[in-house]
């Protein structure tokens, strides 16, 4: 009867659902010769154990808080687990996008045989699991145990195509700064827990540092968990971990799993480590700015698909972290419901990104699966071969861009909002800043406006590019139905988010309260209603997306009515207009490299470029332009050339000589006579 | 003032707006012809363009895909709905609350997002060659617009513009630097956002150089009757904006009939000479070369970010 209870509460049901995920997983491997397991009966059971973890986690918001301890773990180190609102909104992200990616999964692996689909199906169900577990531990132990095998089965995901060169190096620089974060993240706990022996997050929480060690434990923090959420400098990861994987494992990396970072950030600085400080959160600021920039800058570059949305990734993190940080100087200034807003403001953010950027890498999955393409310059013209899978990312492009009604306006109209507190400052430095970061984003997102006009041009409008690829284009079909039904759902999560923010409003308001004390204003919380979105009180701002798209929705209705009304309908096809000169060809439109010349003419110091122009008797021109990171060649290459250096100093004590080691072995006893004595 | 009275003052105000665009156009066009030392077209001539345009038949390019078709519809409508937000003549719609300036932006950008990708619709060069060229402006004017907004909200303490304006046109007369910044920063962004001379030409008929043409290329009767009629609302709106912010004085309260002619009127003087100063502008500047767009642009954003700046120390 009591464990009966216990599964009915949201801590006992989410444990009781992320068990469940560990279930299939390993029922994946016990009937690993049988396909039609993974795809008919376990990727569907995902998505459904998906949806009540949803709903689990959005009853957990409401409810108090709970703890448990299971009678796992070393002998007395036992795994603690608790659940809390910020816990349950992030167990809601979690369930809600991954039952969208797990129905679209299983469609898209279809094609696969039994062995490799087992593998792929048993890692991706330890996957969520790792995720649920870390949403829900309570203790540094488990966390990091999760974490870990987060790392470690999202790493065999990755490398799925192992045996592509570019894929298993794309795995251990991934593994790599995975593990740099993940050191950085253990140290943080051990700054934290200052020698007490207790690990568990009460403990941590408790715990009084002095303001030197409270910062050293936000540095480690911020890198740490920056590190698995694309942050810049130790974003390189990202953009070649997510090609290389299959595009399920993709939007769930990509949408879910660098959101667990965001989880840990705020799960850590705000609550455990407390005491919040301004000029913490103006280093978040500025690294966030800079994400955001570099991010959507280095976007505009690509030509391929899917990195292209890894460094929107990295741009959307920056985004987030833009309001994470005004909360927290909000906090540092003593002005809470600013606080809670910049922090809503995040959060927020953290689950659009999540919903759309889940369904963009679905979109570009389906069209790799049909078309069997990944490069924009070879693609165009999709839309007449895949309507559906077109409208639903145009869905995702519009709400990517930030435009309203779709969801993505709305957290980016809520950072603004929650810049425009700054003349509550007292330090008029910072006053002035927090306005320039909101320029930061609002050409971060005008760009990525542009960005997408690109994607969605290039690859969808038009015609086929490249006169090769034509003959492969015409057999690509549209998205298959558990494709595009799992698109569909993020779709509709996309307008949903959109058009009721306020219902989120008041979760994240709870998150909010319960992390630090105090939410948003009694003025705005009064102001909102279903129809209402007001962050601080009536008269200042207020935004109703439903009214916005009603009218829009209307006067365009009945502009149409009234031009068919009184004017005919005539239409003529003819062949569009070739300026007099009728040798066009369908490679005379821009290409996706073309889109981006204006900027790199603009930012053209900021790429690292190189060009190689056609002559002028060439018989098959052909344009050729590289771009690689900057970071690479100051950061990553000097790091790995002084590794490399050192590793072959050490190398110098390897003699392969036993007469050698002896005298190794001979001179230590020496030294530890001499000084121990 | 009951919500009939508020809905029937924001109908009349849209429909007014609407109707009345394409007659700002004229009346620009009009003043630039005496400028030049042309004989100027009547002032009436945009509306029978548009009736002209309206009753052709339209052609449309093979191959283009239903977003192309729809797209005209869509700028109408986001333009319509710009109208409506815009205090033009009253304060206090019940509308206003839906939509702020940051709102007001991005119903702007999704216009220009469905207008870029409409062109690159055809699949031919000069559309992509707009699209891309639009998107350069407006990433660029997009930024340096929010900041001369936020100096107008920081001033204001309200991102509502009809709260705006009721500060604004409601104080006693003062002298504010930030606004001075401000408002050269929006005359810029008005200028490049509208198609306008120095960053393009509305007039210009040479492919290599078109921006806003390049990308309407394709259209032709009622889809370019209504994506001309939605420039003109553009330019109207764009108009409304900047008298809003900078020049308030004589705007009605909402249900207020009594004040209607006056405001009627100051809007009437207000935009007559907006116009005359736009001909003006057009005739004494040349157009730029694309290149140094963004030199123009990002002049216009850190005056928008000095008048912020300029508040800030002002108020201390």
């Amino acid at each position: 009867m009591s464990l009966l209870h216990a599964a009915l509460s949201p801590l006992g049901g989410a444990l009781a659902l992320a068990l469940a995920w560990l279930a299939i997983a390993a029922a994946c491997l016990l009937r690993a010769r049988n396909a039609a397991f993974a795809r008919r009966l376990a990727f569907p059971l995902g998505a459904l154990v998906g949806l009540v973890l949803a709903a689990v986690g959005l009853a957990a918001v409401w409810l108090p808080v709970q703890v448990m301890t299971l009678p796992l773990g070393l002998p007395d180190l036992p795994f603690h687990l608790r659940v809390d609102p910020l816990a349950g909104f992030f167990l809601m992200l979690l369930g809600s996008v991954s039952a969208g990616i797990s129905v679209y999964a299983a469609g898209y692996f279809r094609a696969e045989p039994s062995g490799r689909l087992a593998l792929i199906a048993f890692q991706y169900h330890v996957f969520l699991a790792s995720m649920a577990f870390v949403l829900l531990a309570d203790d540094a132990y488990l966390f990091m145990v999760a974490w870990e095998t987060m790392a470690l089965a999202s790493y065999f995901l990755v490398i799925t195509d192992h045996r592509e060169a570019v894929n298993r190096s794309a795995g251990f620089l991934y593994l790599l700064i995975a593990h740099l974060g993940a050191l950085a993240i253990l140290l943080c706990f051990g700054v934290l827990h200052g020698g007490h022996g207790d690990y568990s997050f009460e403990a941590l929480r408790a715990a009084q540092l002095q303001p030197p060690w409270a910062t050293v434990a936000f540095l480690l923090a911020f890198f740490g968990f920056g590190a698995k959420a694309g942050m810049l400098p130790l974003h390189a990861w990202l953009p070649e971990a997510h090609p290389a994987a299959p595009s399920p494992v993709s939007a769930l990396m990509s949408g879910v799993m660098i959101k667990t970072a965001i989880y840990g950030m705020v799960r850590v600085i705000f609550d455990l480590i407390g005491n919040v400080r301004w000029e913490w959160g103006l280093v978040v600021l500025v690294v966030g700015a800079g994400t955001t920039l570099f991010g959507v800058l280095y976007a505009l570059m690509q030509h391929d698909l899917k990195r292209l949305l890894a460094y929107h990734s990295v741009e959307n993190i920056g985004i987030i972290l833009l309001g994470l940080g005004m909360a927290m100087v909000f906090i540092g200034f003593g002005h809470p419901a600013a606080a809670a807003l910049g922090l809503i403001a995040g959060l927020y953010h953290t689950l659009n990104h999540a919903v759309f950027k889940g369904l963009l890498f679905l979109g570009a999955g389906s069209i790799l699966h049909s078309s069997g393409l990944r490069n924009l310059n070879d693609m165009g013209g999709l839309i007449h071969r895949m309507p559906k899978t077109a409208f639903y990312f145009l869905v995702g492009a519009l709400a990517i861009s930030g435009l309203p009604p779709l969801n993505g306006f709305v957290s980016e109209w809520l950072t603004f909002q929650a810049a425009l507190q700054a003349t509550l400052l007292q330090n008029g430095i910072v006053r002035s800043l927090l306005p320039l970061f909101a320029a930061t984003l609002a050409l971060a997102g005008a760009l990525t406006a542009m960005c997408f006009v690109k994607v969605f041009g290039v690859a969808f409008l038009g015609q086929p590019r490249e006169p090769a690829h034509a003959s492969s284009l015409p057999h690509a079909g549209d998205a298959g139905d558990m494709e595009r039904f799992g698109m569909a759902w993020l779709a509709a999560a996309c307008f949903v988010l959109g058009l009721f923010p306020t219902s989120f409003l008041l979760v994240l308001n709870r998150v909010a309260v319960t992390l630090g004390g105090r939410g948003l204003s009694d003025q705005a919380l009064s102001g909102s209603g279903w129809l209402w979105l007001v962050p601080t009180a009536a008269d200042k701002a207020s935004y109703s997306p439903i009214i916005f798209l009603v009218v829009i929705v209307a006067v365009t209705l009945l502009t149409l009515s009234l031009v068919r009304r009184f004017f005919h309908g005539r239409a003529r096809l003819v062949d569009p207009w070739d300026c007099g000169y009728p040798e066009q060809t369908s490679r005379m439109q821009d290409t996706a490299d073309a889109f981006g010349q204006p900027i790199r003419h603009v930012f053209g110091p900021l790429y690292r470029m190189q060009r190689a122009l056609p002559g002028p008797d060439d018989k098959a021109p052909r344009y050729v332009l590289k771009i690689e990171d900057r970071h690479w060649y100051w950061l990553y290459l000097p790091i790995a050339r002084a590794a490399e250096y050192v590793s072959s100093k050490v190398a110098l004590l390897q003699q392969g000589r036993i007469s050698i080691y002896l005298l190794y072995s001979f001179i230590t006893l020496i030294a530890l006579l001499v000084f121990v004595r | 003032m009951n919500t009939w009275t508020g809905a029937g003052f924001q109908i009349l105000q849209s429909v007014f707006v609407v109707l009345a665009a394409p007659l700002l156009m004229g009346w620009v066009n009009q003043c630039r012809a005496w400028l030049q030392n042309r004989s100027a077209p009547s002032i009436l001539l945009p509306y029978y363009t548009l009736a002209k345009l309206f009753h052709k038949d339209a052609v449309v390019a093979r191959g283009a895909s239903p977003l192309f078709r729809a797209t005209p519809y869509i700028l109408f409508g986001c333009m319509w709905l710009a109208a409506g937000i815009v205090p033009v003549l009253a304060t206090g719609l019940p509308f206003a609350p839906a939509a702020d300036i940051i709102a007001l932006v991005g119903v702007f950008a999704l216009a220009r997002v469905f207008s870029a990708l409409a062109a690159m619709d055809t699949g031919t060069s000069f559309g992509g060659l707009g699209a891309r060229r639009e998107m350069l402006i407006g990433f660029l004017a997009e930024p340096a617009m929010l900041m001369t907004l936020f100096t107008a909200a920081f001033i204001s303490g309200s991102t509502q513009l009809t709260t705006i304006v009721d500060t604004l046109a409601r104080r006693e007369f003062a002298l504010y630097p930030s606004l001075a910044f401000a408002a050269v920063a929006f005359l810029m962004v008005l200028l490049a956002e509208n198609a306008r001379i120095p960053i393009d030409n509305p007039a210009t008929h040479l492919e290599l150089t078109m921006i806003h043409e390049a990308m309407i290329l394709e259209y032709s009767a009622r889809h370019l009757a209504l994506i001309e009629w939605a420039v003109a609302i553009k330019l109207f709106a764009y108009m409304t904006i900047g008298i809003a912010l900078f020049v308030p004085w004589g705007i009605a309260p909402a249900g207020d009939w009594g004040a209607l002619p006056t405001a009627v009127g100051a809007l009437v003087a207000k935009l007559a000479l907006a116009g005359a100063g736009l001909a003006l502008i057009e005739t004494l500047l040349a157009r730029l070369r694309l290149l140094l767009a963004p030199e123009f642009l990002s002049s216009a954003f850190l005056l928008g970010v000095l008048g912020m700046l300029t508040h800030f120390l002002v108020q201390g």
